[in-house]
């Protein structure tokens, strides 16, 4: 029984990757097939328009992924490249918005944790802030921003305090209900063993509630990653919001799904980076 | 008598009753002493509030009325001086055996080098017959050797009463003897007081010097203390074999089904009832002439040749 079990998993992996390169075939032979520039002028004269446009085609076409990878090759074997404000490379991009995004991030930790502990252990602190938390929570992150640019007047702050305040609130909510929801049997534990209130929180109720913190915390991580993106394309300067937006407004489109693809690629690496932090901290009852 | 080692004195338990209604009482007028290296265990069916006077001497609850003491001090919140071991083995899942021992260990003695933490963490455990499985965590561990860590770790800080709440109560027969010895084993050797809430009959008697009975709640009272005088060491084995076993297991027995269910608590009350009455079924049961004051003591002085004998499981609920 234990041996068709693990035949099963293996012929189920080995099935489950060749689908995802099937499909990726698929997905990329439709992509570049419907995609092909057209040969100039059927083969025949050129048109007058062709003419006037040196030979461009009549309707804009998406790139195909032959072009994006040949971008992405350029891109990334020379990512750090900066010839000016508006040509950089993308790792310098990807550089900026990691930067905003892991401020903005740890300092959200920085209060959301404590805070969260605090309205975990006491329900007069939970019950005095709950309101507040409730009406803020939903506020969209880029809702701030005019409030942020005019009170900071600075437009890269403007951007980490937006990132800030979108993380806040998943590690706040997350930590609240990881240290209400410990068992009394641990800190009864701590209680007859009598730890003072700070070892009791470090060493019972921390350890307790950290897998379910981490769960915030990645949340949190998701969700400033998505953010980024949008206060970046308002705040423009840097980042890879920017680079986006620039892009766009280069009507390079060919860079625009190249730095598309690139922003799934770090979301991915930051959301894997906490699932490990979270293996670490988990436990089973 | 004045200067028992805990002693407990008019205690209650009242929950405010709904609107418009009177007070739940849980127990009333509950008083008795332990002296010390004693080894108690209570019976009395669920609702009783056994739990609670358990927790109210680990200072994890409190009585609405009575006091406690302990060496001349009232006890006044949980301390290291008291350690308790749950039904529910309450090791903490992130650490492993030896670390959830030298948690103990470390919060008893705070100056310790982690070396010396270490090594009396691990005698314990070797104690307990768990040398081989002390980096594993919890979750790894079977029933019977969770609650072999979490009286590792209650008998490691080496607390003066030793609070122990069914501490078998979720394992299997067979792993029950086991530990029992182990428990025999390690209490035989550091002689602590031990306090233990027990639905297991046999059980009380293998390790019991005197037992206490309750009434049925609400209102309930301990009813009485019965004494065990069986010799020790005592076995699994031959306590059995021993003349007076079934006396007082019978007798145990009888109180459980019968008696406490029908004693009223106005018949205790009126006596004057502030400790349990001492009661040894063997004296009783040989004496001809039933004690005249009970009319329910009639049933109690059967022998084992006319009771039916019960297995521990027909006990456990009532």
């Amino acid at each position: 029984m234990d041996r068709t079990t693990t035949e099963w998993n293996v012929s189920l992996n080995a099935r489950a990757s060749l689908l995802a390169v099937v499909l990726l075939v698929l997905g990329l032979g439709l992509w570049e097939g419907l995609n092909q520039v057209p040969i100039l002028g059927g083969g025949g004269e050129l048109s007058e328009y062709e003419q006037l446009m040196a030979g461009a085609d009549e309707t804009a076409k998406v790139p195909p992924p032959s072009e994006v990878l040949v971008r992405a090759w350029e891109e990334l074997s020379n990512p750090f490249y900066d010839a000016g404000p508006n040509d950089k490379g993308i790792g310098i991009q990807l550089g900026y918005s990691l930067y905003r995004v892991l401020t903005g991030y740890l300092l959200a930790a920085v209060i959301a944790i404590p805070l969260g502990f605090l309205i975990g252990m006491s329900p007069l602190m939970y019950k005095a802030l709950n309101p507040y938390i409730q009406v803020l929570r939903p506020i969209s992150p880029l809702a701030w921003m005019p409030l942020a640019l005019f009170i900071i007047q600075d437009s890269e702050a403007s951007a980490i305090f937006v990132i800030f305040i979108c993380s806040i609130w998943p590690m706040l909510l997350n930590t609240a209900f990881g240290v209400a929801g410990v068992r009394q049997d641990w800190v009864n534990v701590a209680r007859t063993h009598e730890l003072s209130p700070l070892k009791t929180a470090f060493q019972v109720i921390l350890p307790a509630a950290a897998p379910t913190i981490l769960t915030g915390m990645r949340i949190s991580i998701g969700i400033a990653w998505l953010v980024i993106v949008a206060a970046e394309m308002l705040v423009g300067g840097t980042g890879i919001g920017y680079y986006v937006w620039n892009e766009w407004n280069n009507l390079d489109l060919t860079s625009v799904i190249f730095s598309i693809l690139m922003i799934g690629v770090v979301g991915m690496l930051l959301d894997l980076a906490l699932g490990a932090v979270a293996k670490l901290v988990a436990y089973q009852e | 008598m004045s200067h028992a080692f805990v002693e407990v004195q008019q205690a209650a338990k009242r929950f405010p009753g709904a609107k418009g209604e009177p007070d739940l009482t849980v127990f009333e007028n509950v008083s008795f002493q332990l002296e010390k290296g004693e080894f108690v265990c209570i019976i009395g069916h669920s609702g009783c509030g056994k739990s609670t006077i358990m927790n109210a001497l680990a200072g994890l609850d409190q009585f609405s009325d009575g006091t406690m003491v302990m060496e001349g001090k009232e006890i006044d919140g949980p301390g290291l001086e008291r350690g308790v071991v749950f039904q529910n083995y309450s090791l903490l899942p992130w650490l492993s055996a030896l670390e959830n021992v030298r948690f103990g260990v470390r919060a008893r003695w705070k100056a310790w080098s982690d070396a010396k933490v270490t090594e009396h963490s691990l005698a314990y455990l070797e104690m307990v017959g768990l040398k081989d499985v002390v980096g594993r965590k919890p979750a790894q561990l079977s029933g019977g050797m969770r609650q072999r860590v979490s009286i590792a770790r209650a008998f490691a800080t080496k607390p003066k009463l030793l609070l122990l709440d069914e501490p078998f109560g979720a394992l299997d027969a067979l792993t029950r003897g086991v530990i029992q010895d182990e428990l025999i084993k390690i209490w035989s050797q550091d002689q602590q007081t031990v306090f233990m809430i027990t639905h297991d009959v046999d059980e009380a008697i293998l390790l019991a010097d005197r037992i206490l009975l309750m009434t049925n709640g609400p209102e309930a009272r301990i009813a009485e203390a019965v004494e065990i005088d069986l010799p020790r060491p005592r076995q699994r084995g031959e306590i059995v074999k021993h003349p007076h076993f079934y006396t007082i297991r019978n007798y145990l027995v009888d109180f459980l089904v019968n008696r406490s269910g029908e004693l009223r608590t106005a018949d205790l009350d009126r006596r004057g009832l502030r400790y349990p009455e001492a009661v040894n079924p063997v004296e009783r049961a040989s004496a001809d002439t039933p004690a005249a004051s009970d009319g329910q003591r009639a049933s109690a002085d059967t022998t084992h040749d006319t009771l039916v004998t019960f297995t521990p499981k027909e006990t456990h609920h009532g």
